[in-house]
């Protein structure tokens, strides 16, 4: 049987890997990977505490799929931006866009 | 060793050297795809702990529709077919120091906690779990409020996309 400890930690490295993608890439687009792999992320965790907790409760499994409408509807909304940018500016790549830094 | 846990060991790998892939590689098609794998290892995972469930969604709606959607954004977004130029910013050794201190803190955390060698209770014969998650997102002594503020957020961010996104010329 597999403990709870390597799902958190699985779930830790993802998020992780996923908080590392949005700081440190330079693309737009790129950015958007990366959240949704902490999304991800938070997901397992909430489906794990679901099934070592009480399993009659569904709250888990409930708050996950409340997860991932908000996840399809940040990107939808996210690319929606990404693509209203490039037409005006010609470019995705985040530190270009510096209209706003003085 | 258990097979449950061989393939818990060879997906969790798996999907964290994918997610890697991700937030890494400079072509970000390749990178879309890459993102495809992983979540296919996190829907694995959830099969894994009985949700069966959740993975066919997490299939259904994050590989046929968001990451089909990454992939057209990426398409929608550039000028030449080869992504050019670093894939990473200037700044990205802070980035990813501060994903190591993250993962470390949350692993130190989580190891102070009593419960986190915790082992699953065995399922109760007769539970099924798809019954049970139907009721509770439709019973008002459920989730249905919080299920129908989600649908009504769902729409309103579809609709807001096509206004942004939608070309006045």
């Amino acid at each position: 049987m597999i403990p709870l400890s390597w799902f958190l930690i699985l779930a830790a490295g993802l998020f992780s890997i996923g908080l590392f993608g949005v700081l440190a890439r330079r693309n737009a687009v790129a950015i958007l990977l990366g959240v949704e792999l902490m999304l991800n992320a938070v997901n397992i965790n909430l489906v794990a505490f679901w099934r070592y907790g009480d399993i009659l409760l569904m709250t888990g499994q409930v708050f996950a799929i409340i997860v991932f409408a908000v996840a399809a509807a940040e990107v939808a909304v996210g690319l929606a931006l990404v693509i209203s940018v490039y037409r005006r500016r010609s470019t995705v790549v985040a530190e270009e866009l510096d209209l706003l830094k003085w | 060793m258990t097979g449950e846990q061989v393939i818990f060991l060879i997906v969790g790998a798996v999907t964290l050297i994918a997610a890697l892939m991700v937030v890494t590689v400079r072509d970000l098609v390749h990178a879309a795809l890459w993102l495809v794998a992983t979540l296919f290892g996190v829907a694995i995972i959830y099969t894994l702990l009985n949700a069966g469930f959740l993975a066919v969604v997490q299939v259904v709606v994050y590989i046929g529709a968001i990451a089909i959607l990454f992939i057209f954004a990426v398409m929608l977004t550039r000028r030449q077919a080869a992504d050019t130029g670093a894939a990473l910013n200037k700044n990205w050794w802070a980035g990813a120091l501060l994903a190591v201190l993250t993962f470390t803190g949350l692993f130190f955390m989580l190891q102070s906690w009593s419960g986190f060698q915790k082992q699953a209770a065995a399922i109760p014969s007769g539970f099924d779990a798809i019954n049970q998650l139907g009721d509770a997102l439709t019973s008002p002594a459920g989730f249905v409020l919080p299920f129908e503020v989600a649908s009504v957020l769902l729409l309103a961010a579809l609709v807001g996309a096509v206004y942004l996104a939608f070309n006045k010329k």
